[in-house]
């Protein structure tokens, strides 16, 4: 924690967008029962930039992506959009905010009872008074951005893992939001479609001004699409800055993490039986 | 040592006992009232219209709920009046109204067995499937990404299983009740030799509008508890695939239960309603 850019807390009360951030965590809790997982997190998200949230497995960061929705409430601590206070505010009023972000889940999230094509337009119906004609132009844009064109009529459950993380890509972008949540875009995907999502990342953000945050254990997209990275270790943000200073982060979990080395600790446990 | 039987004593003493009944009591009112709320939402948002991508939807849930579970309700309510004839013809022989047969089992069947056996059938196989499904979309996620697309999962999903639900179950309990009196009529005439013409005379007899409405208000209020629960089981269902399983149990324990209890409820009131309406003539059942 002696690490120099370790995020100070912010004052609660803190204009709300200094510097340009567009999602704010003010010193955010969350625990499920006994477990605690978020334990005061402060973090800026700039606009306009993407940034990435690296982590250990099982230490929140889904759980982070889904306050920024309101899909979870915080325990404590506030959650700003736009510097709204949006953590207290009701399904209907989280609508409007709902609409300006993108969500990829991490298991994709498809609807298995639709069709690809039903998939992809599921936001463009309900978000948008487009034509059918030109929902239909929309989802064959965004099939083919993800080189997956001619699958509209397949159903999730006939489609690769990674085919289905895909079209769930294709369908948290249709809308072209403006903030866009990627969880671990990349998992599950050869090393070359993996490249081709870093660079549609890197294309949103330049062509569409898109703010993104990627969850990801993937150093390789992290350090090419970072512009800014932090990471959540024990529900607490351990380290902010660019990918050349997370190399040279003196700390030694950070160091592990980004090398892939378990601790001497967690080898013993296994040497041990 | 001491601290364990301290520890023991603490968890077996009355007070822990009363603490637990008192956490029981508490989590029983609330999941009361969070499901009351659950359905009070989503049938608000059925009176103030569904809109036309919910009632496309209920189309499809209609046919999915409601036609194809035609035949079992068919097989079902066709042995249920069977049975009921081959049980009352003996005691009716024996004090010579045997005729009467025509009466007895169509108003048992259209009051209450029909609307009754029709809706414990629905909240097996309809209701079952409906939390599996929802219960399934919870778990992978789908009703969350659903909300983060800024869609009212009540309304894409509830609603139009609800009123599926409302609409289906009046529908099949006809068929049920149809069914019922034929078996009924089948043994009676066919098998225990009671004359035709009597038996369809005293069946018209019998029964009445009331009789027959007192049925199918009924089957809609069953309508209502077996698509609100099971859409709530599904919603609420724990994580995993045990999580689903369990949901699924629930569901049909509760609707079961509920459909009794409303069942008596409506009994009593509807008979009321009866007796104030028409007070010279004796209440049916
Ligand atoms: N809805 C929930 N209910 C209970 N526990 C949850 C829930 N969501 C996440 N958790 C727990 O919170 C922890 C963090 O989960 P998650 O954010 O998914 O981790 P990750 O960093 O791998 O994305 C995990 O231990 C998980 O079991
Ligand atoms: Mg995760």
């Amino acid at each position: 924690m002696n690490a120099p850019r370790t995020v100070a807390p912010l004052p609660a009360d803190a204009p709300a967008d200094c510097n340009g951030a567009i999602i704010r965590f003010v010193d955010v809790y969350k625990r499920f029962g006994p477990l605690p997982v978020l334990q005061g997190v402060n973090l800026d998200i700039p606009a306009d930039q993407t940034t990435v949230v690296i982590g250990p497995s099982g230490v929140g960061k889904s759980v982070l992506l889904k306050h920024i929705v309101g899909l979870l409430r915080p325990d404590a601590g506030e959650i700003f959009f736009h510097g709204r206070r949006i953590d207290h505010l009701g399904e209907r009023a989280l609508e409007a905010i709902r609409k300006r972000i993108g969500f990829l889940f991490q298991l994709g999230a498809l609807f298995d009872s639709m069709t690809v094509f039903d998939n992809v337009a599921f936001p463009l119906r309900e978000q948008s008074d487009k034509s059918e004609e030109e929902i239909r132009r929309v989802v064959r844009e965004s099939l083919a951005v993800i080189g997956l064109s001619g699958t509209e009529l397949k159903m999730p459950a006939d489609l690769s893992g990674g085919q289905r993380k895909r079209i769930a890509l294709a369908r948290a972008i249709a809308m072209h939001p403006e903030v866009v949540l990627y969880d671990e875009p990349t998992t599950g995907l050869d090393p070359i479609r993996a490249d081709i999502i870093n660079e549609l990342i890197l294309k949103l953000k330049r062509d569409l001004k898109v703010t993104g945050i990627v969850v990801t254990h993937d150093m390789t997209s992290a350090l090419k699409v970072a512009d800014q990275i932090v990471m959540l270790l024990d529900g607490k943000i351990v380290f902010r800055g660019t990918a050349q200073q997370l190399r040279c982060c003196p700390e030694e979990r950070v160091q592990r993490f980004i090398q892939g080395r378990a601790s001497p600790e967690e080898l013993r446990a296994l040497h041990q039986n | 040592m001491a601290e364990e039987w301290s520890a023991r004593i603490e968890r077996s003493s009355p007070v822990t006992a009363l603490a637990a009944l008192g956490a029981w009591a508490v989590g029983v009112i609330q999941a009361v009232g969070d499901f009351g709320s659950f359905s009070f939402n989503a049938l608000y948002k059925i009176f103030r219209g569904p809109g036309t991508r919910a009632l496309r939807e209920m189309i499809a849930q209609m046919y999915e709920m409601g036609t194809r579970s035609i035949p079992v309700v068919l097989i079902t309510g066709g042995f249920i009046g069977a049975v009921l004839a081959i049980e009352t013809y003996p005691q009716f022989q024996q004090i010579g109204v045997a005729d009467r047969l025509g009466a007895v089992i169509v108003v048992s069947v259209v009051k209450q067995i029909g609307p009754i056996l029709t809706a414990i059938m629905l909240s097996g196989r309809v209701g079952g499937a409906i939390t599996a499904e929802l219960g399934t979309m919870r778990v992978t996620e789908q009703i969350d990404a659903m909300r983060a697309m800024a869609a009212d999962p009540i309304r894409t999903l509830v609603v139009p299983r609800v009123l599926a639900c409302v609409l289906m179950t009046p529908v099949l309990t006809m068929y049920s009740d149809a069914l019922g009196i034929l078996g009924g009529w089948a043994i009676a005439v066919g098998v225990d030799g009671v004359r035709n013409y009597p038996f369809w005379h005293y069946a018209a007899v019998g029964t009445d509008m009331y009789t027959i409405n007192v049925g199918l208000i009924k089957s809609f209020f069953f309508g209502i508890v077996i698509g609100c629960i099971a859409c709530y089981k599904g919603f609420r269902c724990g994580s995993g695939a045990h999580g689903v399983g369990r949901a699924c149990t629930e569901s049909f324990v509760t609707s079961f239960g509920l459909i009794l209890l409303v069942n008596f409820v409506l009994a009593v009131a509807l008979n009321n309603i009866f007796v104030l309406l028409w007070p010279n003539q004796p209440g049916l059942l």
